[in-house]
């Protein structure tokens, strides 16, 4: 049973457009669908193999401007940009990788920070490359409709999911854990730690940049404010998996799930202003302090906390 | 010509020599005991020749290739393994998952290095405790973990870093058995270690630092009756 589970809720949630779901109700799947997509992404790089990223806008930005510039540039569809961001985010990740990948623990973690920041600046300033702050416009929107962008990100989701799973069963699964238990040791049985980490980080970066990508195109417009967002994408990316649970298949759908209903619910205070960001603070320390694996991670924890377990 | 040759390495840190041009060399299949004080540098030379350190001075060679300057994974491969003094145990992996890990140096597919694991757990006696955390495991299971661990990695020389260190006298007799059935397997062993009951009875030779300089080198009953290691060492008490 648990290893069809995979196919079962994919099955499931392919099925869940043909219910006659409202517009809004769709975008909401979608922007859950997305986030779980970068979730399992940095939780390649960061959950599993214990390199935490505070810097994947870079990949996601990367990825979403690879789309808009082939549309601003190129003047070809903006899709184009899911297949050939691996290539342009490989590229970034791997200089990133260079740069990044000598430092250990938290200067690995303020290195990644820099990163993205470094991206949206430059975003920015480059205004006759990427358009500058008044961001791309795709003015042809494929679909008025949200069932095939819904069955595009779900598609996408679906495949990082069988990829993080295929990875962590092999090989490169035990080293990326090992790497994060102790680098060292790792080194000294063999492991060439720089290459895993390398591919690690190649692997989430390509992933993340994939939502991007989709973001682009869903979206029909993106601004280096958006994409590269130090908060809004990094930060979230990383309060996603801690809330649903870091080194877990499931934790990053159920952070996901977790994360946009409750920037929707909080949105819709209307006194509340920026002040939503409290909020969030808030749910990360307490998350940090009685879940610690997050929901999947600590799930007999919760249960019991509730008073829900069977004796 | 040596299995190991450690020629002239000297390391400093800073203007401090942790190691003086130290030369010996070990010859295969044999077991040699690495002793003398706190702070000889008995464990800076297990880092020189392991790659976790490059010899300021001097080159480590292992059967004929100058291996000083590799990285400790290049050296791995080339077939020399190690054990840490202070434990270094994948944590949040189990037992087996530790050994897997290291196993799949040389294996191809999951399902041989699992093959690789199991061997080498039945042959440290830890089978029972495949699936237990490794971060749960007493203090004697970890040590013999170490030793699991860069056994899994079919290794040619071990390296070997008080891993009797802190075991009580059962687990003692143990790891000393287990010791003796890695040599017979062919596996050339450099041991550090202070206990001396243990060194004396398992070393074919022994090598003795002091303050980074090598004082003495022979077999365990020339050292034991060497004047010099007596002094720094091994004190009038053991010597009579």
């Amino acid at each position: 049973m648990k290893r069809y589970l995979p196919y079962i809720i994919a099955g499931l949630l392919a099925l869940l457009p043909l219910a006659g779901l409202s517009s809004y109700v769709m975008h909401i799947l979608i922007l859950v669908i997305m986030w779980a997509v970068i979730g399992m992404a940095w939780n390649l790089l960061s959950g599993y193999c214990g390199q935490v990223s505070f810097g994947h806008a870079a990949f996601f930005g990367t990825g979403a401007y690879t789309a808009g510039m082939l549309y601003s540039k190129l003047g070809i569809s903006g899709w184009w940009g899911i297949p050939l961001s691996v290539i342009v985010v490989s590229v970034f990740a791997l200089v990133i990788g260079y740069i990044c990948l000598r430092l250990r623990g938290p200067f690995f973690a303020l290195a990644t920070l820099s990163m993205g920041v470094i991206l949206r600046i430059t975003a920015e300033n480059m205004v006759d490359f990427t358009g500058g702050d008044l961001g791309i416009m795709i003015r042809e929107r494929s679909w008025v409709e949200k069932t095939w962008y819904y069955y595009i990100i779900l598609a996408i989701a679906v495949g990082t999911f069988l990829a993080v799973k295929q990875v962590m069963e092999s090989k490169l699964g035990y080293y990326f854990v090992a790497i994060r238990e102790d680098q060292d040791a790792a080194e000294s049985l063999g492991i060439n730690t720089t290459l895993y980490k390398t591919i690690a980080l190649v692997l989430s970066a390509v992933l993340t940049g994939f939502a991007g990508a989709f973001y682009t195109n869903y979206m029909g417009y993106i601004d280096p404010k958006v994409v590269f967002a130090l908060h809004d994408i990094s930060i979230v990316t990383i309060m996603v998996v801690m809330v649903g649970g870091v080194a877990t298949y499931w934790g990053p759908g159920v952070g996901a799930i977790i994360m946009v209903l409750l920037a929707e619910v909080i949105r819709s205070i209307p006194t509340l202003g920026t002040a939503h960001q409290t909020f969030f603070g808030i749910l990360l320390i307490v998350i940090i302090i009685f879940l610690p694996n997050g929901i999947v991670g600590d799930f007999a924890k919760l249960k019991r906390m509730l008073g829900m377990a069977k004796t | 010509m040596p299995f190991l040759e450690i020629k002239n390495v000297s390391r400093f840190f800073g203007g401090l020599a942790a190691i003086k041009s130290v030369s010996f060399e070990i010859n295969k299949g044999e077991i040699l005991g690495l002793i003398g004080p706190n702070g000889a540098g008995k464990t800076t030379l297990f880092n020189v020749v392991n790659g976790f350190y490059h010899p300021s001075r001097g080159e480590v060679s292992f059967r004929t290739e100058r291996i000083s300057g590799l990285k400790p994974h290049q050296i791995c491969r080339r077939g020399i393994a190690r054990t840490f003094q202070v434990v270094k145990p994948l944590q949040r992996m189990s037992v087996l998952d530790n050994v897997v890990a290291s196993a799949f140096l040389r294996a191809k597919d999951r399902a041989e290095a699992l093959g690789i694991a199991n061997d080498v757990l039945d042959f440290t006696g830890l089978a029972d405790d495949r699936d237990v955390l490794s971060k749960g495991l007493p203090l004697g299971k970890r040590k013999r973990l170490e030793i699991a661990r860069a056994l899994a990695t079919r290794p040619e020389l071990l390296l070997l870093d008080e891993s009797f260190a802190g075991l009580n006298p059962a687990e003692l007799d143990a790891s000393i058995g287990i010791v003796r059935k890695i040599r017979e397997q062919g596996i050339t062993i450099m041991i550090i270690e202070h206990h001396m009951k243990v060194i004396m009875a398992i070393s074919d030779r022994i090598v003795v630092l002091n303050y980074g300089e090598k004082i003495a080198e022979g077999a365990p009953l020339e050292i034991r009756n060497n004047p010099q290691v007596v002094e720094a060492y091994l004190g009038e008490a053991q010597s009579a």
